[in-house]
């Protein structure tokens, strides 16, 4: 594991210095939060059990900065890397391939833990953001949510040969995931038909489990659900095992 | 004592052999060139020793140590310059620097290395930012981070304008004299003839050819070419029946005679003065490895 914390440290500024990545982790869900919370505040509504918008919000879009990081940054920042010779040149040095693997996952998961930290501040300072579930059992879903994501990625990864062409999948993925999950519009909101597609997308299982937990279902409810994300991981995990390539076709 | 032993490397991708069987041996402290065109096997033969691509047959030895299965060892004591590799753009110099030292386990002086490859003033410049020179000699410097005793440069000068070339072959000396082995490919013929101490011909992933360039050259029956202005109606004809002499060629007042041996300058210029003919603008061509190429494979190296 020689080299990993520089080599998370200085991923981890690059990713800063890329400005779309930067825009999409960190400030379009607060952009979000703003524009909804000022539209619908956060007054509590018997609707949902006492809890308001925001309430109801955040845990959604913190679902929205896990799929910006797993569908869009990994991937396209993986691939395009690899288009260019950079992890080419990696592997010409000591450094193993789980040294690489690890500070790309660690930068990633950073990146959306202070995305979904900036979403709790502002909604708590903003629109007095309120709690009403079992702390430990967010946190785990918010990590199980993010490494079964991030394997979904890494498929996405393996299979792109170019960055532009992860870049395009990534979006395709991404913008009906976001819209048809309950990422941004209310899952009951949603008509049967898209409910369905919405159905058969990872974030929508996310979004659902970690909204629930937030407002205080219990787990037991939401045992399906976590069934299905473990699932998603563990076959993301070993379909990119297979496929990942660290060069492209032509070099 | 050989750094590098290769015996019999082949590598086949799909129907194509890339290499094959490909036999020789790299000396300590020599500046070791591949030369051949694109595609025929350099990258694969040069990666092939580094442990970064599987042969399909033969043997390698490389520091007394077999590439496939001690790879990670391997690296801790080379240094290698890729071709088609790449540092993210928004990366800058130092970070570069930084980042390369810290995967392993000995290294040097990081602000040294940049003074001496002249990037200290570009250390916080982005890689993007950077000229193709400046790029190629941050990764020689990256190359050198351990203090490797052995250096992989692929097609090192590729790209870039003939001053970088000639900066960067006074930094390849320099690294061989303190020591260490080089193992260079380039698709120069002239970098090959200026830069190394043995040569390897490759084409079509066989060696076809492997000496001192010197040799090289003195072992192709390619005639040496002298040429020089004299007066109008001044008739030289008599330069024929020199001894090596094979041709002579008269366009206006310019006289190519071409021919063997190594006084045939002298020849020709002592039997000018005795005949009393003035002569201007004289110049010679001799065979380079270019030559030697088109004579091994009936071909220019650059098709």
């Amino acid at each position: 594991m020689r080299g990993l914390w520089k080599l998370t440290v200085i991923e981890f500024k690059l990713f800063l210095r890329e400005p779309e990545a930067f825009f999409f982790t960190l400030i379009f869900p607060l952009v979000m939060l703003f524009v909804f919370g000022s539209i619908y505040g956060n007054d509590p509504r018997d609707y949902f059990g006492g809890f308001g918008m925001v309430d109801f919000s955040v845990p959604a879009y913190i679902g929205l900065v896990i799929a910006v990081a797993g569908l869009m940054n990994l991937p396209i920042g993986v691939a395009f890397d690899r288009e260019k010779g950079v992890l080419r040149r990696l592997r010409a040095t000591p450094a193993k391939a789980s040294t690489i693997l690890t500070a790309w996952v660690g930068v990633y998961f950073l990146a959306t833990v202070i995305g979904a930290f900036l979403l709790i501040i502002f909604g708590k300072l903003v629109y007095g953001l309120r709690f009403g579930g079992n702390g430990w059992w967010v946190l785990f879903m918010f990590i199980l949510g993010t490494f079964s994501m991030f394997a979904f990625g890494f498929i996405i990864a393996s299979v792109a040969k170019t960055g532009r062409t992860a870049s395009v999948i990534g979006m395709v993925l991404f913008f009906p995931m976001i819209f048809f999950s309950g990422a941004t519009i209310p899952w009951s909101q949603l008509p049967d038909t898209v409910q369905t597609i919405g159905n058969a997308m990872p974030l929508t299982y996310i979004v659902r489990v970690l909204q629930g937990l937030w407002l205080g279902d219990p787990i037991s409810v939401h045992l399906e659900s976590i069934g299905i994300l473990v699932g998603i991981l563990v076959l993301g995990v070993a379909i990119s095992a297979r496929l990942f390539r660290w060069e492209s076709e032509q070099q | 004592m050989a750094v590098i032993t290769v015996d019999e490397l082949r590598k086949v991708y799909d129907d194509v052999v890339a290499v094959d069987d490909v036999s020789f041996e790299v000396e300590k402290g020599e500046i070791f060139g591949m030369v051949g065109p694109n595609g025929a096997g350099k990258t694969t033969t040069i990666e092939s020793i580094q442990g970064l691509r599987n042969p399909d047959g033969g043997s390698i030895s490389v520091l007394g140590m077999d590439p496939q299965s001690d790879g990670q060892e391997l690296s801790e004591r080379i240094g290698t310059q890729l071709q088609q590799a790449e540092l993210p753009d928004r990366i800058k110099v130092w970070e570069a620097m930084e980042l390369y030292s810290a995967f392993y386990q000995q290294t040097v002086d990081r602000e040294e290395l940049l003074s001496r490859f002249e990037l200290t003033d570009k250390r916080n410049a982005a890689f993007s930012k950077l000229s193709g020179g400046q790029k190629q000699r941050l990764f020689i410097a990256l190359a050198l981070v351990n203090r490797p005793e052995l250096i992989f440069l692929d097609e090192l000068t590729t790209g870039l304008d003939p001053q970088a070339r000639r900066a960067m072959w006074d930094l390849v000396r320099e690294i061989r004299n303190q020591g260490k082995t080089v193992f260079l490919t380039t698709h120069f013929m002239d970098e090959a003839e200026q830069l190394c101490n043995r040569v390897a011909v490759i084409d079509h992933g066989k060696i076809i050819a492997l000496d001192t360039p010197e040799n090289l050259i003195r072992d192709i029956e390619s005639e040496d070419r002298i040429t020089f202005t004299v007066e109008a109606g001044v008739e030289c004809g008599f330069l024929t029946e020199l001894p090596g002499v094979t041709g002579l060629e008269r366009k206006n007042n310019e006289v190519t005679v071409s021919g063997y041996g190594e006084l045939l300058v002298s020849d020709i210029v002592t039997k000018l003065a005795e005949h009393g003919i003035h002569w201007r603008k004289l110049r010679t061509e001799q065979p380079t490895l270019e030559d030697v190429f088109l004579e091994l494979t009936g071909r220019e190296i650059r098709e």
